[in-house]
Formats: structure tokens, C-alpha cells, sequence
């Protein structure tokens, strides 16, 4: 989120799109029920469901999965086109007045650059112009037919309210009344948010369908607002925290990158990191990259990281592709994998295919499940039935399921969706012989280290040299390592102008990350967390109510990165002057001398507003990108690009099938169906009474939604014979799952092209353990492929056909544990 | 004696019985008063901070234990309730936070190491020792066994691939770094977490 | 000061006596459902169960979002769900959550025969003291919202408390402390109104023309109020009865009942008494049932 839950309330229209938030976040949907209590504000919802958010909103509109792009698409038109937009802010503060290279095209749906066979795009031409002073061009009357703001109008031309209809299944008359609500926060006064969640990400163009809105909210002038923002409402309690903290394939702590083996030394990967401006005198602030990258290879490699080394670039492992979940099930179904370690995670049944990922599993050599609860993972080699026909006898994988501590026992902080980074406490002892996660990691560690010292072995410098000076090795506190993360001082930092003058001295914990150095004098675990436990003590544990204003920050509550600042983007609250666009709503503004206001400026404290800095510092334009000239693979403009499995060709441009670039592995094409087999479509999502496959163990929300059941619509089940509460069977190219039938009218047949198009809606919240009736894994359903740019699978939008069938037949499990503790080896 | 509620109530008799049944509670206010409110349960129980382990709101949680945190009381969660405080859930919860409780005290936790041999069709269980002492040595032998110190090309990438984790989502941020740490420092690459799903 | 927390007795059932009332210091209490904030979630369902231990058993799905399907003796709040096209011809998804709505005037208490089995606090609270419960099943027949359920295990009469132990430490019940948007809240009664007025009004000026405060005077008022969107409708949110009112047999039992003296007791009838009700039928009949769902407005109630 950019912004914070209680800020909702500062909104004056609400969306809620790709999300479902009053089911998925009920808590944080409080803030839509006080604007609208409170602000007059008006809800707005579009979604194929008529979700329980729908049911408390203002205004309601169908639309076919995976068609988001082809809505907003005609959002940015009609704002182009009826002149709705926050002039000032969009040539000011976005790249609307940048002029792009004239190389730059597009036609028949793809952008210059395309390799067929690569499926990607060499993307030289997707850039400004660059002048001999060596910035970027403008013209900042945005008359130029090369400037970004006539390109996007041209491009978006093209998403006339007839073909949203025709694509996306809307009327007409609703699509223009959502456009209209979205419209009314162009005046400098108004602001709308959005709140979207996985409804928009779980698609083969997941990220380019949050881009749009995006561009959409730029456009009204709707970033770093109070009541605006682009506002991911997230997954689970600390998946912010686990991406912040870098533990995905590609990442480092704080949004750094590991290094490819493209980038053999550090010069190289810096090379293509200077983060250069592109305009005069912007801040561009990845600048700063060295300093982060080199204090954190202190803070973990210590000593061992010197100048002379690269500071220690060679212990970090390089890339040569990403090894994100969906590679790293192809490589194990294939063989190539020996070991698998799951900490909490349940990926056979949250990763597509299920069929795949049994085999997959079924090929390991051992799997390691650390988890609170018995996941299907760990026991993917019971047999169940028809819900998990496994025969252990022909299962080889050793596993393992050691049983770690809950959040009731653990201590430590969790970052929520607003980026706040919440210190919790222990209510009592772990029970039975659960261990935390940090203990049993430890463990884990120590034992290999030991191995090392004695046996030597593979490449033993990084295991030996990693930093370990906790109190009790075998258990390091979380306080220990919470300060780890936000860094100290090595050595003494003296002033520039006076070496004998001590600035920082060796041994403090960093006030911040504005204090780090790239010479080896600090030492820091995350550097957006920096800031998080300082030598004033553990801001993550601050509980101050206060919220001076009534603003919805709580500057005092807890501690947020960065740099505590609670609404991201928050210089561009005001015009270029520094004078708040809506004055009743200040956030930070320009006194004469420096930035004040209720939030940390997200700027230079004391930049003059007549220097000209742009508000988005993060960039090397200093401007937010409406024209995205890196960052996305499909292309600087979001296009409308139909699911990989798709009911109608693509009516904007019909040669092109699904994304143009999205990944697939072999045989996961082969697997996807066709609208002939498969003609109804599904989308999978959760419900509120239930938390992914974990509630299923707690008692009281399997019994408020105890079985597996699909949604469908009165005519759909009228057509196929299927009653309420009666049992039936959805198919896709890859298997079927039998479940109950709601049939409702909160699921309508769509006009799509003219034809009417059924969708049928699929929870995803059962299994084969817990409390809850036993049921089908919904992944066996889904396709394997993953968004572009990020790789989430595409559980949104894909085929399928329903039908009425018995119930399913469901074995006891054979697995027990033996009654007698008995030791091994 | 078949007796049917209504003609049971219409008949004057029955009042009459009733209403002597009336007289034994006459005059019993207070001890009425007693019976018919339930003790509040928590008092005296000791209240911790803790945040909601599902969603990203993070929702401010209030958990509530029996003990006074003495040496010879054993602290068990009983009640768990949203915190006012908390500036976004002020105090609420939804039906997830709301059942907690039997998160805590959920009949399919995970209580004690187990371990499934090859080919086996039950779990058998074992001791931490064990469970570390063959996870390690497992993991060992494969990262000696398949490490890539350089790629074709002879540069260095010193890489593990055969052996994969998986991080979690709901662990804290100091979990993630000393995952982070150990994991990396073993040169694993296929390394990712639940933000995809 | 005046104060919701007092607990002092307005009424018990079957006992004559009048309570002690010279203190009369109780604030009348209420829990404002406010069906147009309802996103039908059921935290309120799931707080209840936790703070009462309650354990439901884990159901089926019968094809709806209702779950458990009816009140129990465990589940004494539970949201019913209601698709209704209005005559714009958009859909609109009515969720109110059902539960006990604490009579002013209580049916329940009236009917029951048992004395100090059901009493009424002076903040207006009606609870069910399970002890004196004999499970005879009047409280169900007296209720004209179909409320109360027997327990198969110990045949005594369950319903919502509005959370009495909380109430009675300064508490809200665990149902209004829970819900995520609002849609529950608690207080005086008085102030239940006054914030009532206000959504009405927030609910007209987005094209309600009828919404309004349910609150039926028919039982004298409830404890447990509704803001409904169509408030000249009760009917569509699952069955609320549009005029509910207490049976006319219980109005007849309450009519016989007072004039009697109290010299005339026969112990012998005493041990009928309870001889019917230990060993007699506890079977509802036909009769019942259709009384109960005209009630109802037609929902089952078996």
C-alpha cells in the first residue's frame, strides 16, 4: 500500500477492483465503511462476483476475468478524451511531456522489438529522447505527437466503451458510470483509491493490470495523497516483510538483486546501477545503491567483506535464471532436484497443477515441512481417496515434519500491507516439542557449519564466515536479530572537514539508512528497515495512539519504512508551489524554509519547490512513469492481451494469443484447454470465513463454511441440470474437482461479443487435513503460468466445463503415527 | 400421558401448578442474579500483544492467558480478542481473527518431529536429534555432491541447485533474515516464498 | 450516574414478586444491527462460539453461505443470507444476522413456567438461567422470532445473553466488539437511536427511500435493533417479521396466571408438574410449527 488502512477514510471514491476486500480484509474494510459513514464517500465495485464487498457498495459492474486491462484501458480513454484530467499534477509530476524515441511503435498488438522465439522484446526503443545535454526531452505543451501523453492517447484510443463491452462483458452504461465515479477525483480537491489484492495479480498479466490503474490514478492526480494511492492490500500477515526482506528467488534484503553470472565482479554489477538522472537535479535516490549493497554484505560476511574482496561479492551464489516456485516444481517433476525444505507453505495445493506437484514431490529424494499445522504438503504421500490418490508404497521421498512454535509463541515483527513494521509478544509457553523457526534455522545451520570445520567440503567460505554473534548461538533472540537488520556503525565515521571530529561512532545502532557509507563503515541486514531498532530502542514496538490532525497515520504506532514515513509519494500532496492540493486535506507542504507536515517528506526536507525536484525520488526522472521505459516485459503501455486460456479470440488484435511474453514450461502448454472442450470460465478466489488451507484447522470457521463448493449462476445450473446443494463436477484440460453447487444470482451470464458467455467462481479453502469436510485441491484445475514479470500463476481466468455428478468416494487415511517414540539412526 | 403444551397451558390447573412452582423461587432475587449471569472469564488473566498471523491488515490482537506468569503456573492462552488500541482494527476482528483460539489449540498442529522412511505408509516419530542430525547430513551430501563453483563459461557462480526452499509468509521479519542468511550462504538459488499466491 | 453494567432483575419468569427496584439506576442498553454496513462475514458468529464455548459441529454445504443452516443450541447468532432483486432490477444482497433481539416485553419469559428459568435485567438484557431451565420448550413457542433451541444433550433452552458477563464489567458483547465495519454497536439504548437517525438519513441520501429503524413495538420494543435498507419490507431479510407480536396463548397464560393466589398449592401437583415435564413429550406439533412460521413469515422452523 502507499497509503495507510485508516487513510481509506480520507477517500471520496473508493474502488475496489481485483480485490475483494471486505471478504478478504475485513478489518482494514472498516476505513471504506467510515468514508462512507464519514466522507460522503461512494464504494464502487467491479468484479465478476457479486462479492460481499458488492453488497455494501454504491455501484456494482460485471466484468469478465482477465479483462482488466481492456477496462481501464477505456477509463484512460475517457479521461483523455473528455479532458478528466488533473492537468497540473500529470505535467509536472509523470513523464506525460517526455519524448520518446522515434523508433518506439506499436502495431497489431505488439510494441517494437519483438522475438518470437525468445517470446520477449529487445526494449532499446522503449526510451526518452535523449538531448545533447544529456537528459531526457520535453515539451511540456504536450502538443508534440512523440510526447509520451499524445502516444498514450493514441494508444488508448483504441478501448472505445463499445469494444470494454464487447471484451469485458460490462454494459456499456455501467462500464461509463465507473468511469464517471473515477472521473470526479480529477479536481485537485478529490481523491479515489484503489484496493486491489490478488484478483489482479493471479493472471498471465497481473502486474501490467495494476500499471493500468496506476496510470489511471496519475492521471487524477490520485498518488501521494491523502485518501489516494495505489494500494495493494496483500496476502498474508508478513508476505510485505518476507518480499522486503528479499527471500525470493531474485532478491536481496530491500529490494536489491542478486547478481547474475552475467555480472562476474561487483564493477560489472554496479555498472548497469548508477541510477543516473535523467532530468537536471533529481534525486534519484538508487544512487545510493553501493552504499546499501556494501553493508549488507558487512552486516552478514563481516570481516570477511573487504574492499579487496568485492566485499565479498563471490560468497553470493549468481543467477542464471529465476528459480521462482513454478521453475523449482518443473525442475523437481523433472528430476533434478533432490532436496526440498517448505517453512510454512503448503505449495501442493496453492501452486497450479496439482497432478504435477504430487509427482513432483514424489521425485525428491527428501522434503523437509517446517509448519504449526499438518499441511497436505508434508503428507502429500497419504492416500485419501479420491482427494489425494497417492500410493505410499511407490513413494520414495523421505519427509520430514518438524513441528514449529505459532504466533501465540513467537516473538518478533510482522510489516502489514501499510509497510508498518508491528512487534509482537509471546501469550505462552510452545507447546509439545514445537521450536521456532529461528531456532530450528539455527540448528540447521550450525550443524552444517560444524560439518564443514571437520569434514571441509563444497565452497565452506560463506558458511564459515557468516556472521554469528549471537549470545546463544543455537538461539539467537529477535531483538538480536531485529537490530541486525537495522544496521550499526563499524568503525568510527568522522566529518569530512574535521577528522578528529567523531560523527558516528563504531558500536551505534543506525538512526536510518541516510547514515549508511559504501566503504565498509556500517553494517546493515535491510536498508529500507533501517530505522526499525535504534539506539533509542525497538520502534517496533512503540504504541503510541496519537494521530495529530485525525489524519489515519499514527506516526507514533509501531515504526514504518521508509524512514517511518506512513503515505509514500507524499511531496506530490502538493502543487508544484508546495501548496496542498486540497487544502482540507494537508499532508505535507512547503513552509518557506523546509517541508513540514503531519508525515516524514518523502523529499529532500529543505529542496525549494523552485528547484524543480520531482516528487517521485525513487525514479531517474524524479516524474512517476506513465510510459514505463523499463520494469515491464510486455511493454511501456499495458495492452489488452486475453488470458493464456481464453473463451473469445483477442479482439483488438486477433493474431496475438494470451501474453506475448508469459513463460511456459514444455508440456504446460500442451496442457491448456480449448474454449470448444472447455467453454465456461472459471476464477478461483477466497472466502472471509476462511485463511488459504490454514482455518480449515480451527474449528469455528470450518464449521461457517464447512465443504468445498463451486459458484454458478441460476441459468448456468438450469442449462446443465444442476441443483442446489447438489454435487458436481468441474473439469479442466488438466483434471477435475467434484463439489457442491451453490447457484446463485450473484453470478449472471455475461454478453461477451455479442454471445453469452457463464462464469462459475471456485473457493479454494479445502483439503485433505484439518477440521473441515475433506475436499478436492482446486489447484488440480488451474495452468501452469505465471504472470511476466513476476511469475504468479494465473488462477484468475482459465477454462472450464461443469456437470452434475455423485458424490466422491473418500478412503480413510492409511497414515497413523506410531504409538511408541521411537529413535533412529 | 399424552398432554399437549397449549391445552396443558389453557387448562387452570396447570397455571395453578405453575404458579406454585413460582413460589419456590419467591423471594430469591439475589441468588437468581447469581445463577443466571456468568462469571466474566478473564479476569485475572494475563493479557499479551500479539498481531492476527493471517492477512496483511495485521490486525492488533489481544491474547489472554491463564497464570499470573509465576514459576509454578502454566501460561496457556484461553481467550484471544482484537486490541482497541490498534489503530486500524480498533479492537474488532473478522471471523478468522475471531477463532484464534482454535489456531492455538488446534487438534492438527504439528506436536512433535515425525518422519516418513521410503516406501512407508506411516509417520513414525523422533527425536529433534535425529530429525536435525539427517536433515543436515542430507543436505550436506547433496550440496558437496552437485555445488557448481563456475558455469561452462568459467565464471564463478558458485551455485546450489539441487536442494530448494520455500520461505514462509506468516514468520517474522527476524525469521526471514536468519533464513535468508543461512540459506544464501549455502549457495542456494531456488529459493522463494508464498507473495506469488 | 446512571449505568448499563446494573444486572439488578426487572423480571424472572413465574415468580410474582416484584424486584427490588428502589436503586433504578440501570441505562436501558441496546445492540444497533445495521444490516446496510453488514458485509456478512460472520466474526459476530465466530466471536460468539469463542467467548461462550460454544462448539458447533462442522456441517455440510446445502448450497448456500448459511452456516451452521439454523440457530442451535450452540450457534445463537447466525447470518442468513437473502439474494433479492429490487425493482430497478439490480440485485441486492440482504445479510442480517439473526439471533436473539431481547424483547422489552419477552415472550419467552412470559410463556415459561419455570420460575427464575428466564429473567429480564433492568438494562433490558433477557437471559436464560440454565439452571432452572426444566428444557419444557415454552420459550420457544413465547418467542415470536423463533429464538430459543433445546439442546438434545441436556434439554435446556440456549439463546444469545447479549453477552450478560460481559455487559455486567462495562463490556460490549463479543459479537459488537468483533465486527470489522461497524455494522454491530452497542450502547444505550437512547444513543442506539440517535446513531440510528443518522444512518437513516446517510442510507435515504444514497436512494433508500425507505430505510428505517427496526425496533417493533409490537413486543414492546427490542434490545436488539435493526437498521434496514427497506424498512417497510422486514420480511425480505430472511424472514423478519413485519408486526411480530407475543402468541396469543402466552398473552392467555399471562392473563390466568396473576390473578391466582398463592395459598393454593398442592405439592402433589408440584411433582406432576415435574413428572410432565421430566418424562412428558417434548415433540413440537403441527400446529406449532405452522404457528411458528406464520411467525416467521413462512420460513421452516423445523
Amino acid at each position: 500500500m502507499t497509503n495507510t488502512w485508516m487513510d481509506i477514510k480520507n477517500s471520496d471514491v473508493i474502488v475496489i477492483m481485483g480485490g475483494n476486500a471486505a471478504e478478504a480484509h475485513p478489518c482494514g474494510f472498516k476505513w471504506v465503511t467510515e468514508a462512507k459513514a464519514h466522507n460522503k464517500a461512494k464504494l464502487i465495485v467491479v468484479d465478476p462476483r457479486f462479492t460481499r464487498s458488492a453488497s455494501v457498495a454504491d455501484y456494482y459492474c460485471p466484468i469478465r476475468p482477465g479483462t482488466d486491462i481492456a477496462f481501464l484501458g477505456g477509463v484512460i480513454n475517457y479521461l483523455l478524451s473528455n479532458d478528466l484530467i488533473q492537468k497540473e499534477y500529470v505535467l509536472n509530476f509523470t513523464n506525460a511531456a517526455y519524448i520518446v524515441k522515434p523508433e518506439f511503435g506499436f502495431k497489431d498488438g505488439l510494441f517494437t522489438g519483438y522475438d518470437e522465439v525468445k517470446r520477449d522484446y529487445d526494449k532499446s526503443s522503449w526510451d526518452y529522447e535523449i538531448g545533447e545535454d544529456g537528459f531526457a526531452k520535453v515539451d511540456m505543451t504536450l502538443q508534440d505527437p512523440r510526447c509520451v501523453y499524445q502516444l498514450m492517447k493514441q494508444h488508448y484510443s483504441r478501448y472505445t466503451p463499445e469494444l470494454v463491452e464487447r471484451i469485458c462483458g460490462s454494459p456499456k452504461e455501467k462500464f461509463l458510470k465507473v468511469a464517471e465515479y473515477m472521473a470526479s477525483t480529477s479536481k485537485p480537491d478529490k481523491a479515489m483509491t484503489s484496493m486491489y489484492a490478488l484478483g489482479w495479480t493471479q493472471h498471465s498479466k497481473g502486474a501490467q493490470n495494476i500499471r493500468t490503474m496506476a496510470m489511471v490514478q496519475l492521471l487524477l492526480g490520485n498518488i501521494g495523497v491523502r485518501g489516494g494511492g495505489m494500494n495493494a492490500l496483500r496476502g498474508h500477515s508478513n508476505i510485505q516483510g518476507l518480499t522486503d526482506v528479499g527471500l525470493m528467488s531474485h532478491l536481496m534484503p530491500g529490494y536489491l538483486n542478486m547478481p547474475t553470472q552475467k555480472e562476474p565482479d561487483l564493477a560489472t554489477y554496479m555498472s548497469s546501477r548508477g541510477f543516473k538522472p535523467l532530468r537536471p537535479g533529481q534525486t534519484s535516490y538508487w544512487q545510493n545503491y553501493k552504499k546499501f549493497f556494501v553493508s549488507f554484505q558487512k552486516s552478514i560476511f563481516g570481516k570477511a567483506a573487504t574492499a579487496e574482496n568485492d566485499w565479498a561479492y563471490n560468497y553470493l551464489p549468481k543467477l542464471d535464471v529465476t528459480y521462482d516456485i513454478l521453475r523449482a516444481f518443473d525442475l523437481m517433476y523433472n528430476g533434478k532436484m533432490n532436496g526440498y525444505i517448505c517453512q510454512g507453505f503448503n505449495p501442493l495445493m496453492s501452486f497450479p497443477n496439482k497432478a504435477k506437484n504430487l509427482q513432483a514431490l514424489a521425485k525428491l529424494k527428501w522434503l523437509v515441512v517446517m509448519d504449526p499445522l499438518q499441511t497436505e504438503t508434508a503428507r502429500f504421500w497419504e492416500n485419501h481417496g479420491e482427494f489425494n490418490d497417492s500410493k505410499p508404497e511407490e513413494i520414495q521421498t523421505e519427509v520430514f515434519e518438524l513441528p514449529t512454535t505459532s504466533f501465540a509463541e513467537d516473538e518478533g515483527s510482522l510489516t502489514n500491507s501499510s509497510r508498518w513494521l508491528q512487534w509482537h509478544w509471546p501469550g505462552q509457553e510452545p507447546p509439545y516439542e514445537t521450536k521456532t523457526d529461528i531456532d530450528i534455522m539455527a540448528e540447521i545451520f550450525l550443524r552444517l557449519k560444524t560439518m564443514y570445520v571437520n569434514e571441509g567440503g563444497a565452497f565452506p567460505d560463506p558458511i564459515l564466515n557468516l556472521t554469528w554473534n549471537y549470545q546463544t548461538p543455537h538461539a539467537p533472540t529477535p531483538e538480536e536479530l531485529a537490530k541486525e537488520l537495522n544496521g550499526r556503525v563499524l568503525e568510527d565515521i568522522t566529518d569530512p572537514a574535521d577528522p578528529t571530529k567523531i560523527i558516528l561512532a563504531a558500536g551505534k545502532q543506525l538512526d536510518g539508512f541516510a547514515q549508511l557509507t559504501d566503504d565498509g563503515k556500517t553494517a546493515c541486514g535491510c536498508w529500507i528497515y533501517s530505522g526499525c531498532f535504534t539506539d533509542a530502542g525497538n520502534q517496533m514496538a512503540r504504541r503510541d495512539t496519537t494521530d495529530p490532525g485525525g489524519t489515519g497515520l499514527a506516526p507514533k504506532w509501531t515504526w514504518a519504512w521508509p524512514a517511518n514515513r506512513r503515505i509514500l509519494y507524499n511531496r506530490a500532496s502538493a502543487d508544484v508551489a508546495g501548496k496542498p492540493w486540497a487544502p482540507q486535506k494537508p499532508l505535507i507542504q512547503w513552509n518557506g524554509s523546509r517541508w513540514v507536515g503531519f508525515d516524514v517528506p518523502d523529499y529532500g526536507p529543505t529542496i525549494k519547490p523552485e528547484q524543480s525536484v520531482g516528487p517521485f525520488i525513487m525514479q531517474q526522472e524524479g516524474v512517476a512513469r506513465l510510459f514505463a521505459r523499463t520494469g515491464m516485459r510486455e511493454g511501456p503501455f499495458p495492452e489488452h492481451y486475453e488470458p493464456m486460456e481464453a473463451p473469445i479470440a483477442n479482439l483488438m488484435s486477433p493474431a496475438i494469443k494470451g501474453n506475448p511474453v508469459a513463460r511456459m514450461f514444455k508440456g504446460d502448454r500442451e496442457a491448456l484447454g480449448s474454449a470448444e472442450k472447455f467453454p465456461i470460465v472459471a476464477t478461483t478466489y477466497r472466502l472471509t470465513e476462511h485463511f488459504h488451507y490454514w482455518s480449515k484447522h480451527v474449528l469455528p470457521n470450518a464449521v461457517m463454511q464447512p465443504e468445498f463448493f463451486v459458484e454458478m449462476s441460476e441459468q448456468l445450473a438450469a442449462e446443465k441440470g444442476i441443483k442446489i446443494g447438489g454435487w458436481v463436477k468441474v473439469s479442466s484440460n488438466r483434471g477435475f474437482v467434484k463439489a457442491k453447487a451453490v447457484v446463485t444470482k450473484r453470478l449472471q451470464p455475461l454478453k461477451v461479443d455479442g454471445k453469452v458467455q457463464h462464469v462459475i467462481g471456485i473457493p479454494i479453502h479445502w483439503g485433505f487435513t484439518g477440521a473441515a469436510k475433506k475436499g478436492y485441491g482446486v489447484n488440480v484445475l488451474g495452468p501452469v503460468v505465471g504472470d511476466a514479470n513476476s511469475e504468479t500463476p494465473e488462477f484468475k481466468a482459465y477454462l472450464v466445463d461443469v456437470e452434475p455428478t455423485t458424490p466422491p468416494v473418500t478412503e480413510p487415511a492409511v497414515a497413523s503415527v506410531s504409538s511408541s517414540k521411537k529413535q533412529q539412526g | 400421558m399424552e398432554l399437549d403444551r397449549r391445552s396443558f397451558l389453557k387448562a387452570g390447573g396447570g397455571a395453578a401448578l405453575a404458579s406454585s412452582m413460582a413460589v419456590l423461587g419467591f423471594g430469591e432475587d439475589q441468588k437468581a442474579l447469581a445463577q443466571a449471569v456468568r462469571p466474566f472469564k478473564l479476569a485475572r488473566t494475563t493479557e499479551t500483544r500479539n498481531t492476527c498471523p493471517y492477512c496483511s491488515v495485521s490486525c492488533g490482537i489481544l491474547m489472554y492467558s491463564l497464570g499470573d506468569k509465576s514459576k509454578n503456573a502454566k501460561q496457556e492462552v484461553i481467550h484471544i480478542e482484537g486490541d482497541p488500541d490498534h489503530p486500524v482494527n480498533r479492537g474488532t476482528l473478522c471471523p478468522k481473527g475471531a477463532g484464534l483460539l482454535d489456531f492455538v489449540h488446534s487438534k492438527t498442529r504439528t506436536k512433535y518431529p515425525l518422519h516418513r522412511k521410503p516406501g512407508s505408509d506411516k509417520w513414525e516419530r523422533v527425536s529433534w536429534d535425529f530429525a536435525l542430525d539427517r536433515i543436515t547430513k542430507l543436505m550436506k551430501e547433496d550440496r558437496d555432491k552437485n555445488f557448481v563453483a563456475t558455469n561452462p563459461e568459467g565464471v564463478t557462480v558458485n551455485r546450489w541447485l539441487t536442494t530448494g526452499m520455500l520461505a514462509a509468509s506468516a514468520t517474522t521479519n527476524e525469521t526471514a533474515f536468519m533464513t535468508w542468511k543461512t540459506v544464501r550462504s549455502l549457495g542456494m538459488v531456488v529459493f522463494d516464498n508464498q507473495a506469488r499466491v | 450516574m446512571a449505568t448499563y453494567q446494573s444486572l439488578d432483575l426487572r423480571r424472572r419468569s413465574a415468580t410474582t414478586e416484584p424486584p427490588p427496584s428502589v436503586r433504578g439506576t440501570a441505562v436501558e442498553v441496546a445492540k444497533l444491527i445495521d444490516v446496510s454496513k453488514c458485509i456478512g462475514c460472520k466474526a459476530c458468529q465466530v466471536a460468539c462460539l469463542e467467548w461462550n464455548n460454544l462448539k458447533e459441529e462442522v456441517g455440510v454445504n446445502v448450497g448456500v453461505y448459511d452456516n451452521p443452516h439454523d440457530l442451535t443450541e450452540h450457534t445463537w447468532t447466525l447470518m442468513r443470507y437473502t439474494e433479492w432483486v429490487n425493482p430497478d432490477g439490480n440485485l441486492e444482497w440482504l445479510i442480517r444476522k439473526d439471533g436473539c433481539m431481547h424483547c422489552d416485553d419477552p415472550g419467552c419469559l412470559k410463556a415459561c413456567p419455570s420460575p427464575g428459568a428466564i429473567v429480564q435485567y433492568q438494562n433490558g438484557i433477557v437471559d436464560f438461567v440454565s439452571e432452572n431451565c426444566i428444557g419444557c420448550g415454552y420459550c420457544v413457542k413465547g418467542c415470536p422470532f423463533n429464538i430459543p433451541r433445546i439442546s438434545n444433550v441436556d434439554r435446556k433452552a440456549y439463546k444469545c445473553t447479549l453477552c450478560s458477563d460481559r455487559v455486567a464489567v462495562g463490556q460490549a458483547p463479543a459479537c459488537a466488539k468483533a465486527c470489522p465495519t461497524q455494522a454491530i454497536y452497542f450502547g444505550s439504548k437512547e444513543d442506539m437511536i440517535e446513531h440510528a437517525q443518522g444512518r437513516i438519513e446517510d442510507l435515504k441520501e444514497r436512494g433508500f427511500a425507505n430505510a428505517g429503524l427496526y425496533n417493533p413495538e409490537g413486543v414492546g420494543g427490542t434490545h436488539v435493533m435493526y437498521v434496514l435498507h427497506h424498512n417497510d419490507q422486514p420480511q425480505l431479510y430472511a424472514g423478519l417479521p413485519n408486526k411480530p407480536q407475543i402468541a396469543d396463548t402466552v398473552a392467555l397464560w399471562k392473563g390466568i396466571f396473576k390473578p391466582l393466589s398463592l395459598g393454593g398449592i398442592a405439592l402433589a401437583g408440584v411433582i406432576a408438574f415435574i413428572h410432565y415435564i421430566t418424562a412428558g413429550p417434548n415433540e413440537v406439533t403441527e400446529e406449532d410449527v405452522e404457528h411458528a412460521k406464520a411467525l416467521t413469515g413462512g420460513r421452516d422452523v423445523s
